[in-house]
């Protein structure tokens, strides 16, 4: 496609009876078509597949941003075979996203049915359990830091209420790592729960109406008449609560820096580490192409699997 | 504690703020009258017990919604009462929840500290704001008609590769995205680096996601109105200005809104980007307060970070039903 039919003025667009070549050319939808998306398309070579070939190639390299030098699959062998602090991380990260996004998704969808009942004061509910998704990473990486500080935050304090003995959670070892995990509930379960809460409201009241008539109770409707109708919903939240959950980063960055002994080491801040505080920028690039790998199989293997459990009402929807 | 939100609730209930409908609950809805419990709980039984039963589940339900949000709450609580007391109160034990005596000064000692300066960092974080909408909104905004609305080859491919780019986040491209703005401030006369280009103008080649938002929102734009507009002579481009685009101003103004809050609370982004402290963005410098205060002084701390939200939780009062509604339609494919 040449420049000049791309400059051209608009007014010299014909309507439907104009003649010519440049004439058809605008009629032509393909033209139009691409015009439109070319801002993505541009965007989609230079920021993310020309990054994602440019971080391919370093990952075969030393670089520190510097010298760069060709060492082939070495970095992927150091990582994998030498660097116990890349498994670390991504046990760190694995335990985080398996207890984060399950009890993340139980947790709002409990929320949304919860909300989907026609009680008083609904709407100011609804503000209040959306209020935390609202609150920027940082400070609520700060506010968090203060809720879980052992000596005098609230959290022990509302325990030693009830006559436990709280621990000295993000100090510890044992305990950061589980910390990020509960703060993780309360920040991003907002914007699930509103989706849940969408879901819930497009079931049709027929269907629980035809359940009852049926004679089924509770359990028995929730399992087979909200859940099915809420797969596509559930599928939704699980893909990108996943991807989403595996790259975190601010919590572990302000809170613990990684710490106590590398327990709350994720592998986004060991990437940036490397990257930014150590300059094996060749290494990071090896591990962010670890990470893509990891969220493609995630992600190709959910949609897989989706057919066996995602009902989609009246067939194929796009 | 517990009365206070249910004080609030009722009155808040009635202007009904956010947008989603409530499920109608009458009891004994007849016909299409929706007595259908989301939870699955309400059974159809004799129609003495069932009121009854009702009731008895509402309660339940009205008790747990208090408890969680009550659990939600303390957090935010936890923190404007600490921003409220002075050094010595902020260790005390037990805790004291009303700050005795409170200390509103600890705000203004904040919006004065040498250590955080709120007004070039606020209008940083505005300037970058700003440029990042206008390029995700027109951006997204002209693709997504293209996908929507245009049909030429090789559309579904491509809208394919554009939805699988949700699945690569900002992590796996930063170090090249880096390297690659570094690069060209050292071969190009324009600097990257240490600017706030690296931050908005990716977002003026489209953002993926939005671009999926506003497709679906102008898929269910009649296709009479474009035709009846293409046959009055409109090009494409008319039609996307003066039909498309004046009937999608509330899914324009949603990408807006989260266009808003994903810079407001980005940090990754500036933390890689952004080298000199006068360029830091809120999120960076709260971040850069914290470490050198070595979190002692948390009085400070809190009033910084409630500084730092308040803006968001304002905004997202004033187009509370535009937010709702806009994440409640991510959800739906």
């Amino acid at each position: 496609m040449a420049v000049r039919e791309i400059t051209a003025p608009e007014k010299a667009a014909p309507a439907a009876g104009a003649k010519g070549r440049r004439g058809n050319l605008y009629r032509s939808p393909g033209f139009w078509g691409m015009i439109f998306i070319s801002p993505w398309l541009l965007g989609f070579l230079l920021f993310t597949a020309g990054p994602m070939l440019m971080s391919l190639y370093l990952s075969l390299c030393k670089y520190d941003l510097h010298t760069l030098q060709f060492v082939g699959a070495k970095n992927y062998e150091v990582l994998l075979t030498r660097d116990p602090l890349f498994w670390k991380s991504l046990r760190n990260t694995a335990l985080y996203v398996l207890f984060s996004v399950p009890i993340g998704l139980t947790g709002s969808l409990f929320i949304a049915l919860l909300l989907n009942h026609k009680v008083k004061g609904i709407a100011l509910f609804r503000t209040l359990f959306y209020l935390p998704s609202l609150v920027p990473a940082v400070a609520s990486a700060l506010v968090w830091q203060w809720v879980f500080h052992p000596d005098s935050g609230i959290l022990n304090y509302g325990l030693s209420k009830v006559g436990i003995q709280g621990p000295a959670w993000l100090v510890d070892p044992d305990t950061a790592l589980p910390s990020l995990i509960i703060m993780s509930l309360w920040g991003v379960g907002g914007g699930r729960m509103i989706i849940f809460l969408a879901g819930l409201q497009g079931i049709s009241d027929e269907l629980y109406e035809a359940a009852a008539l049926d004679g089924a109770k509770g359990w028995t409707i929730f399992r087979n008449v909200t859940l099915p109708m809420l797969s596509p919903t559930i599928f939704f939240n699980l893909v990108l609560g996943i991807i989403g959950s595996f790259q975190v980063f601010t919590s572990a960055y302000i809170m613990t820096a990684g710490g106590p002994d590398n327990a709350t080491l994720m592998f986004v801040l060991y990437l940036y580490n490397n990257a930014f505080r150590y300059f094996k920028l060749g290494k990071a690039s090896a591990m962010a192409w670890i990470l893509f790998a990891i969220l493609l199989v995630f992600t190709v293997v959910q949609f897989k699997q989706a057919s066996k459990w995602v009902y989609y009402e009246g067939g194929e929807k796009e | 504690m517990s009365t206070v939100p249910r004080e609030v609730a009722e009155e808040a209930a009635g202007a009904a703020a956010a947008g989603l409908k409530d499920r109608a609950g009458v009891p004994h809805g007849s016909g299409s009258g929706s007595n259908g419990s989301g939870g699955g709980g309400a059974a159809y039984r004799p129609a003495g017990s069932r009121q009854g039963q009702q009731r008895l589940e509402r309660a339940l339900t009205h008790l747990g919604l208090l408890l969680i949000s009550v659990g939600f709450l303390l957090p935010f609580l936890w923190m404007v009462s600490t921003s409220l007391k002075t050094l010595d109160k902020t260790m005390a034990f037990p805790p004291q929840f009303i700050p005795d005596p409170v200390v509103p000064m600890n705000y203004w000692t904040v919006l004065n500290s040498p250590k955080i300066d709120f007004p070039l960092f606020t209008r940083n974080t505005l300037i970058i704001a700003v440029l990042t909408i206008v390029g995700t909104v027109t951006s997204s905004a002209i693709v997504a008609y293209g996908f929507a609305k245009i049909k030429f080859r090789g559309r579904g491919v491509l809208f394919a590769i554009l939805l699988s780019t949700m699945m690569i986040p900002f992590p796996v491209t930063m170090v090249s995205l880096f390297s690659l703005f570094r690069w060209l401030g050292d071969h190009t006369p324009v600097q990257w680096l240490g600017t706030f280009k690296p931050l908005w103008v990716p977002s003026f080649f489209g953002s993926a996601f939005n671009i999926f938002l506003l497709r679906q929102f102008f898929m269910t734009i009649p296709e009479e109105l474009s035709e009846a507009a293409r046959i009055d002579g409109c090009s494409e481009w008319g039609i996307f200005r003066r039909v498309i685009v004046p009937l999608a101003v509330p899914a324009l103004t949603v990408v807006a809104l989260f266009t808003f809050m994903g810079t407001w609370n980005d940090f990754l982004g500036p933390l890689v980007y952004l080298q000199r402290p006068e360029q830091y963005t809120l999120a960076l410098g709260l971040q850069a307060f914290q470490s050198q205060h070595g979190g002692t002084e948390w009085h400070l701390l809190m009033a910084a970070s409630v500084l730092v939200i308040l803006p968001v939780i304002v905004l997202f009062f004033l187009a509370q039903k535009t937010f709702i509604q806009g994440i409640a339609t991510t959800g739906i494919k």
